[in-house]
């Protein structure tokens, strides 16, 4: 079994209005030294689904089923101490926003600290040392002088820093990281991320990188998740995905970005209409509203039945969510020319 | 997002639209400045907290500032937080009155216009905001949104404004039967086509849009610069697009400045800035996009990393503002301020070892317009020969391998 395996995860919210459907049937798995990217748009159950790994929704009214399996133990099964010894311990979470992460009153010294004493019997001195050489490692300049700092008192991307310091202090060998970049700004995001990619080689911890940027994706994932409405859509290899994507919400998704490089000729293709709601979401393929090729699957399959995730037909461990019979070709055909013309005359 | 709120309720469904297939905006080359800046400067007074408000430090916001935007064209400019780019979109809206520096509006200073002399200007200006969640009325139908420019110009009858107002909710793709609708019924993205409608009422010749996409989902993103691009090119609205996003203001604006400090460090027509960019900030900042497609083709570009945080513009450092993280910085840079020297018919940089991207020259490019030798020491005699604060470009430049002064 691989170090995390979530198995058929489901997370419901039972609201006046009806259940919140916010995560259906997700599954994947991921090895130590191996990071997952898990993509998808503001309500699509990226971060909800993660956030239960930690066991976030214990204690509200959340339906939560499924397996997770971290290291051969379920986290849906153990009881809430036992769960609580290995938050921090054994999986611990890097916000978006540090500063709304971090208590305004506590220095960040003493927010790390805390971090290190619940899980190891430590003198107040010992942690303290141990937090300076976190907080050296994660590159903030004179280490032994910003501990004592406010958390105002850093910038942003040392706010981050401190944040990450703070999720590897008891190396854990998951790291959850939500949006980690999404409120920096690039040059700092490109730091971050480069921190991320050292510590986690020097670790050898499991990453789970929660964003709505394929690019980041595309720099820091061995696999990827594509996930829309609460269900995976696509999931494989990045590159397989990057490179190969069958599934016409992805294909989206690449082409409603611009780019740096390339053509400027390129085209941006927005995905039309808005993301569903999850206490009604459509019945069937849930794009298939969206969907710009919904017409070449024969009858109203995207329209009554939810397609399977299916092998894809480029092969690999790649999986797909589509009735399209031949999303290759069309993607090859139709969507590639538009969106990069200039990869398109090299394949041709 | 509106979708998971149950109090929203379902989001308006909005009416299907001719499909939208649109590649980057090109520059008109024959058109005339709507705006045109000059030295542009706003220093915000630190002051002491008590009673006697002492003022300590100015933070140097937007410090010599110059810039041209086409009358139907756009101009990005695009920067880290801190830089100064909203700053500049505020002091342009006249949100903020300058500390000094010209703004040329139509062939007319707006720089230091009183409130009252501003008014009839308000119908040519608007901008867009960042966030359409906090920058509508709650409590506000969108027809009072949308029609309250239209009832403080009065420029139409009361009986008109609803139709008016019906009219530009279709043009930026809204239902405009929904025009007694409050926002919160709408989602991030509908809303902020909402924003783009009351900004368009009053047919303006410049839009300031400061960061109008950056709050919305990717997929929702690339319809809204769809509908600004369409919006341009029907209504022929100069743009003044301010964003941090360097892919998004490559796709919309044919002209990009680079902004570090509260100055411009780069500027120049697209292809040469993405490609070509002489500035070491540009090729960092554009080293660290992540980029899906290089990635899918193989392999990622080196990235330059930059070390450290942005300085505090209270008291930025002498000279070049960003030699404290610039590779290249060399003595001269801390005593000479580099000058934003025209290198090419639409480039100009501000860096003393201006050059292509590994290529940078062993000698300052700056010694004969500066009168300095390499070290930043003033030669004697020597003239300074600089035109800092043109907004446009010349039609002579200085080229980089000979160092002579050539032109088209």
């Amino acid at each position: 079994m691989s170090f995390l395996s979530v198995r058929d995860l489901v997370v419901h919210f039972p609201t006046v209005d009806g259940v919140v459907k916010a995560t259906e049937g997700l599954s994947y798995e991921l090895e130590r030294g191996k990071t997952l990217g898990i993509v998808g748009e503001s309500g699509s159950g990226k971060s909800v689904s993660s956030s239960a790994i930690l066991g976030l929704h214990r204690g509200t009214n959340a339906q939560v089923s499924g397996e997770i399996f971290l290291d051969g133990v379920d986290l849906l099964k153990i009881n809430d101490e036992s769960i609580r010894r290995k938050r921090g311990r054994e999986v611990s979470m890097i916000f978006q926003d540090p500063l709304s992460a971090m208590h305004p009153y506590y220095t960040v010294g003493n927010q790390i600290m805390e971090a290190y004493r619940i899980h190891h019997d430590v003198s107040k001195k010992q942690a303290r040392a141990r937090t300076i050489e976190m907080l050296d490692r994660v590159g903030i300049p004179q280490p032994d002088r910003r501990v004592d700092d406010y958390p105002h008192q850093f910038s942003g991307g040392m706010r981050q820093r401190a944040m990450i310091a703070m999720a590897l202090i008891n190396d854990p060998g998951l790291l959850i990281a939500d949006e980690p970049t999404t409120a920096l700004d690039v040059t700092v995001q490109a730091q971050i991320l480069d921190l991320l990619q050292d510590l986690q080689r020097e670790f050898n911890s499991a990453i789970i990188i929660i964003t709505h940027d394929l690019g980041v994706v595309a720099e820091m994932a061995d696999d990827v998740l594509v996930m829309y409405a609460g269900r995976a859509v696509e999931y494989g290899p990045t590159k397989e995905i990057l490179v190969h994507p069958e599934m016409p919400y992805t294909w989206g998704l690449l082409s409603s970005v611009p780019d740096v490089v390339g053509d400027t000729d390129a085209k941006l293709i927005p995905i039309r209409g808005n993301p569903p709601s999850l206490l009604s979401p459509p019945p069937g393929c849930a794009f298939h509203p969206r969907c710009d090729h919904r017409d070449k699957v024969p009858g109203d399959l995207c329209r009554t039945t939810v397609p399977e995730l299916t092998p894809a037909r480029a092969g690999g461990n790649h999986t797909k969510r589509c009735h399209l019979a031949n999303p290759d070709e069309v993607y090859a055909t139709e969507v590639l020319p538009e969106i990069a013309p200039e990869l398109f005359e090299e394949q041709a | 997002m509106s979708e998971m709120d149950p109090a929203a309720g379902t989001p308006v469904a909005e009416p299907e639209q001719a499909e939208h297939h649109h590649g980057a905006s090109l520059r008109d080359p024959d058109a005339a400045p709507v705006l045109s800046v000059e030295n542009l400067r706003m220093y915000f007074p630190v002051r002491t907290s008590g009673i006697i408000r002492r003022t300590v430090g100015h933070v140097q916001a937007v410090d010599g500032v110059s810039f041209q935007v086409p009358s139907g064209g756009s101009l990005g400019l695009v920067g880290e937080s801190g830089c100064g780019k909203s700053t500049t979109g505020r002091l342009i809206t006249r949100l903020l009155r300058p500390t000094g520096g010209r703004i040329d509006f139509d062939g007319r200073d707006i720089a230091q216009l009183s409130q009252r002399e501003l008014l009839p200007l308000r119908r040519e200006i608007q901008m867009i905001f960042q966030d359409p969640a906090t920058s509508l009325n709650p409590r506000h139908t969108v027809g009072a949104i949308v029609g309250a420019p239209l009832q403080i110009h009065k420029v139409l009858p009361k009986d008109k404004i609803i139709p008016r107002v019906q009219e530009l909710l279709e043009i930026v793709g809204l239902n405009p039967e929904h025009y007694n609708r409050y926002p919160h019924e709408f989602s991030g993205g509908q809303r902020q086509r909402i924003g783009i409608a009351r900004a368009l009422t009053l047919q303006p010749k410049l839009l300031v849009a400061d960061e109008p996409v950056s709050a919305l989902d990717v997929s929702i993103q690339a319809q809204v610069i769809n509908l600004l691009q369409d919006v341009q090119r029907e209504f022929g609205i100069g743009f003044l697009f301010i964003a941090h996003d360097l892919a998004v203001v490559r796709h919309f604006c044919p002209e990009v400045a680079v902004m570090y400090l509260g100055k411009i460090v780069e500027i120049a027509d697209r292809e040469t800035l993405y490609n070509r960019p002489h500035h070491p900030y540009t090729q960092a900042l554009l080293s660290a996009v992540p980029d899906v497609k290089q990635a899918a083709i193989g392999g990622r570009r080196e990235r330059i990393r930059l070390e450290g945080d942005v300085p505090s513009p209270i008291l930025p450092p002498s000279g070049c503002r960003f030699r404290t993280r610039c590779s290249l910085a060399r003595e001269i840079c801390a005593k000479v301020e580099p000058p934003l020297l025209q290198i090419g018919p639409r480039h100009k940089v501000a860096c003393h070892f201006a050059g292509e991207l590994g290529q940078a020259p062993q000698e300052p490019v700056t010694m004969g317009v500066c009168g300095v030798d390499a070290n930043g020491a003033p030669v004697p005699g020597a003239t300074p020969d600089i035109q800092l604060n043109d907004p446009g470009f010349s039609e002579r430049w200085m080229d980089l391998r000979t160092g002579q002064t050539t032109g088209a």
